[in-house]
């Protein structure tokens, strides 16, 4: 089984490498030494938080259209080019095809967003010339912006599993939208009342919380992240995700190809 | 059963045990992150930066902000605080994103104005911040009364209320009763020729039965305010002169301080009081009047003069 699963999720990373999705490297590395370079010269006092905001952002904001734009796609394009039927014709479950992808397209993003850290750690090197203890902190924010690509990426491929692709990428996006003020959303659920109270209740918590997972201005203030709200997000997004990947199984399973 | 229905069981199982897992861990997180939305507005305190971060839905992220001004304030009053530091930078980038989102002047500068821990006891950002609203929105005469509202209870300034609710009432479609009370502030504050001016137009122009009547009282109070000082003034002048009282109105008249009986403006001669004092004799039908009033009894700006407003008014002026 594991086996099948390394299988499937290498290709998936072989095939988005091919895609050339690595490209947007090469956007990323413009960005960050033009941001480094210009910013000392149109600011005052603020290049760092500047230069973390912008390269995080970008690392994160990069890796979920990846993630949204190839996700979406992953299951849609095997039926499309009829290779799914090859694959399934061999002894290789619908469920393992799912997650097999779902790890392959994760491994791209967290390879990609290895790759950015580096560009994003040498222009900050550039641009303070030291690091100090206080930028262990942006690790966490990373760390944060893997588990966004990771629920991002279940999310995409849950509405692949059963939609077309523009409706997925629709769909995903809004959520992702929606997500990133999910802490607002409880809080007007919080203040509503009645039947509206529940509704609110129940789409705040069905919603996922890309909020809490974003502590980019946080730590561009050198502010620590601790170790509570890490191992919380940590379960949240893996719950979340495999909440998402289940519902995706589960379609799939249930789906007729023919 | 089949290898495909146990999956499904067992995928079905997990998903179920994955939604209650993220549901747990995200109350934990909106434990562990209580204040993180506010705290977030400390990060971006410049309504500039967030037009850029909003891509042009600048109408959104107010609405975004007013509704977290709220949320603050309504948590910072229900813990009866003292201070609310965020609630000026708040109510700022709200307007700053969307300077037409008149309800947030309005009630941004109750919570401004009001002492802590009603408010944030800034009555004099609050009235910076409604002369914001009405630089950025001249037409909405709300504004003007809110103006009007902070200068009159919290400041306790009658001739800059006086002049927000007169600035008010010229605004098109404005409220009839803005006019009133530009003048009643005006009257109250002391400015009585305004007051005058101010009643005497509102009597003339008004169609509404209860303004004009209220207009003929205030009037009325006025020529009382005018009449008791100057009144009291002669007797003193008396005094001055015959070292003696005057025990009746005929006597100035025979010494020649008075022309004849004065009488008040519901055509009852005014009451001479020992010391010198000019009182009416009906108060009760002269609502509004500050002088002339009988011992005890304390000027109030709506009601009729009664002891209940006397022992404010000197609670007041212990304070």
């Amino acid at each position: 089984m594991s086996a099948r699963l390394a299988s499937i999720a290498f290709n998936t990373f072989r095939e988005a490498v091919r895609e050339r999705v690595l490209y947007n490297l090469i956007f990323f590395a413009l960005l960050i030494t033009a941001a480094s370079v210009l910013v000392g010269q149109i600011s005052i006092g603020i290049e760092r938080i500047v230069l973390v905001n912008l390269g995080l952002s970008a690392i994160s904001l990069f890796g979920i259209v990846i993630a949204i734009f190839i996700g979406i796609g992953l299951v849609w394009k095997e039926m499309e080019k009829r290779t799914l039927y090859t694959l399934l014709a061999r002894p290789v479950r619908r469920w393992e095809f799912i997650v097999g992808k779902f790890l392959g397209l994760v491994g791209t993003l967290v390879v990609n967003a290895a790759l950015m850290a580096v560009g994003f750690f040498a222009a900050l090197y550039y641009l303070v010339h030291a690091f100090d203890r206080s930028d262990l902190h942006l690790l966490a924010a990373l760390y944060f912006i893997i588990l966004q690509f990771i629920v991002v990426t279940a999310l995409a491929l849950l509405f692949s599993s059963f939609s077309s692709p523009l409706l997925s990428a629709v769909m995903a996006f809004a959520l992702f939208f929606i997500g990133s003020f999910a802490e607002d959303l409880r809080a007007f659920a919080q203040m509503s009342e009645g039947a509206a109270r529940w509704l609110t209740v129940a789409a705040a918590h069905l919603v996922p919380n890309f909020a809490s997972l974003n502590v980019i201005a946080q730590v561009a203030h050198q502010q620590p992240v601790s170790a509570d709200l890490m191992l919380a997000n940590t379960l949240y997004a893996l719950f979340y995700a495999g909440a998402a990947l289940c519902g995706a199984v589960l379609i799939f399973e249930r789906r007729n190809l023919k | 059963m089949t290898a495909s229905r146990s999956i499904t069981r067992f995928f079905a199982a997990l998903l179920v045990l994955c939604l209650v897992g993220s549901i747990l861990t995200l109350r934990r997180l909106d434990r562990l992150r209580a204040s993180a939305t506010l705290e977030e507005v400390l990060y971006l305190p410049s309504a500039r930066v967030l037009r850029y971060l909003s891509f042009g839905y600048t109408g959104l992220m107010a609405n975004l902000y007013w509704t977290r001004t709220v949320q603050y304030f309504g948590r910072r009053h229900g813990e009866r605080a003292a201070r609310f530091d965020l609630l000026p930078p708040l109510l700022q980038i709200t307007t700053d994103l969307d300077p037409h989102l008149v309800v947030a002047y309005k009630y941004g500068s109750i919570f401004l104005a009001q002492e802590p821990p009603e408010g944030a006891g800034r009555p004099d950002l609050a009235v910076d911040f409604v002369e914001k609203g009405i630089r950025a929105n001249p037409d909405d005469w709300q504004l003007y009364y809110h103006l009007g509202f902070v200068h009159f209870i919290e400041r306790k300034d009658y001739i800059a209320a006086s002049e927000a609710f007169r600035r008010g009432s010229e605004v098109p479609g404005a409220h009839p009763w803005m006019k009133v009370m530009a003048a009643a502030m005006a009257q109250f504050g002391g400015e009585r020729e305004t007051a005058r001016r101010l009643w005497t137009y509102i009597h003339q122009s008004t169609e509404d039965q209860y303004i004009r009547a209220n207009a003929v009282k205030r009037l009325r109070a006025l020529e009382v305010d005018d009449a008791v000082p100057r009144l009291e003034e002669r007797i003193r002048l008396y005094h001055q002169r015959t070292g003696l009282w005057p025990e009746s109105w005929n006597q100035m008249i025979v010494d020649g301080f008075l022309r004849g009986i004065p009488l008040d403006p519901l055509g009852l001669p005014y009451k001479l009081m020992p010391g010198g004092r000019v009182e009416v004799q009906k108060p009760e039908d002269l609502p509004f009047i500050r002088h002339g009033l009988p011992q005890g009894l304390a000027p109030s700006l709506f009601a009729v003069p009664d002891k209940a407003n006397a022992d404010k008014a000197k609670e007041q002026e212990k304070q």
